[in-house]
């Protein structure tokens, strides 16, 4: 079972779903609020690098409401070759994003 | 609490910002004194803090590998208050060069480094230092070479990240203030590295 | 297209990276206190400012500075959360422009 980075202070009922190594999709989905899944990255592959923690669901923390309960939030790795198909760099050039766990899917 | 006697028209801006602070004051939200107090407070947040960071992760391993695991729990024990941050460091090696940016706003370890400068929160560095983070650095006068790995973190929800940038050769032997003094703000974001 | 926010920007073709700095003004570091300050004392929330901040029209956040961004958002949030009211913040407005007059 992956260790989080950080062990927040908030109790969350939602585990878990994927370990470091894991090959999961974020999810292509385009709907409205606030959303800190940047555009870019939506449909692509990654892997796991780290579970950062739990924390409130900013989508509905921009709403007033409290986001809770807390969702488990990752460092995903991805290989810039598989996200910009004119990318210049090298092969083993990386980027590493910040996704909640609601916009991801094993892969 | 005005900046000075003379007159001059507000901006549009400028007139939000005393009608916001004087009703939130008349309200009893928030008090003169303690928007004056953390405008001090941010002032004090400054790259030095980083830096002295930095240097001591450069001279004592364990504490670079506490850095690199608890990133605040690391500064704290420096005396560096981090309230709230949830720090991650990632270590520049001869293999791999880190690099932050924010593509959604402007997220930054604010409370280690300071108020963020303008070009880091510009719509140039945002848009393409996922994309072609190789040529922008070269405009910012870093050359990578082709077989280091290149890292963008782009900092999307609660974690904020500094560069743990490498040592340079021709140092050894020098003092943590000497080698902090060496360590400036651009080389903790990842674009630029500390020169001896 | 309005599924991608104009703040949404990663990835898009820009221009060079300017490398501008500036002093912060005083008004802007007071911008940037009263965010914190009440981040901190739980009245709004940082995704409450930044969901304000990307409702703002893309002309408006192109030309607008950082600070100047912000404060708006914060005034849109308090008005949202009923701490102030659009009636209160155009007559404390009103009143301070009778107050600056030479």
């Amino acid at each position: 079972m992956t260790q989080p980075q950080f062990v927040t202070e908030y109790r969350s009922s939602v585990l878990p779903r994927f370990d470091v190594g894991d090959r999961v999709k974020v999810r292509a989905a385009a709907p409205l609020g606030h959303i800190r899944t940047p555009f870019y990255i939506r449909g692509h592959t990654g892997t796991i690098e780290r579970l950062c923690g739990s924390f409130p669901n900013p989508e509905e923390l921009a709403q007033m409401r409290d986001g809770l309960p807390a969702q488990p939030l990752y460092r995903v790795r991805f290989r810039q070759k598989d996200v910009w198909p004119d990318y210049r760099g090298s092969e083993a050039d990386l980027l590493e994003i910040e996704i909640f766990q609601h916009w991801l899917e094993k892969a | 609490m005005s900046d000075n006697g003379t007159y001059r028209p507000l901006t549009y801006f400028q007139l939000m910002e005393v009608s916001l602070r004087e009703l939130l004051v008349e309200k009893g939200v928030l008090t003169d004194a303690q928007v004056d107090e953390a405008v001090e407070d941010m002032r004090r947040r400054t790259p030095e803090r980083g830096a002295k960071v930095v240097a001591r992760a450069w001279v004592d391993p364990d504490f670079k590998q506490r850095l690199l695991a608890d990133g605040p729990g690391a500064c704290e024990s420096l005396g560096i208050d981090v309230p709230k941050l949830r720090l991650v460091v990632v270590e520049n090696t001869p293999q791999v060069h880190n690099a932050v940016v924010c593509t959604l706003c402007s997220c930054y370890p604010r409370m280690l480094l300071g108020i963020p400068p303008d070009w880091y929160k510009s719509r140039n560095y945002r848009s393409r230092m996922v994309r072609e983070p190789r040529a922008v650095l070269a405009e910012f006068g870093l050359s990578i070479p082709e077989t280091t790995q290149i890292r963008v973190h782009d900092s999307t929800a609660d974690m904020r990240y500094m560069v743990l940038p490498m040592r340079p050769a021709g140092t050894e032997g020098w003092s943590e203030e000497r080698l902090a003094a060496i360590v400036n703000r651009d080389s903790m974001i990842g674009v630029d590295v500390p020169k001896v | 297209m309005i599924e991608r926010g104009h703040h949404d920007m990663g990835g898009l073709p820009a221009g060079r990276v300017e490398r501008t700095e500036h002093d912060y003004a005083q008004w802007e570091r007071r911008v940037d206190a009263m965010a914190v300050l009440l981040g901190s004392e739980k009245i709004l929330t940082v995704d409450e400012r930044r969901k304000n901040i990307e409702a703002l029209p893309p002309g408006d956040y192109d030309a607008m500075s950082y600070y100047e961004r912000w404060v708006i958002a914060l005034g849109q949030a308090l008005i949202q959360r009923g701490i102030i009211t659009t009636d209160e913040l155009g007559r404390k407005m009103e009143e301070l422009e009778r107050r600056r007059e030479p």
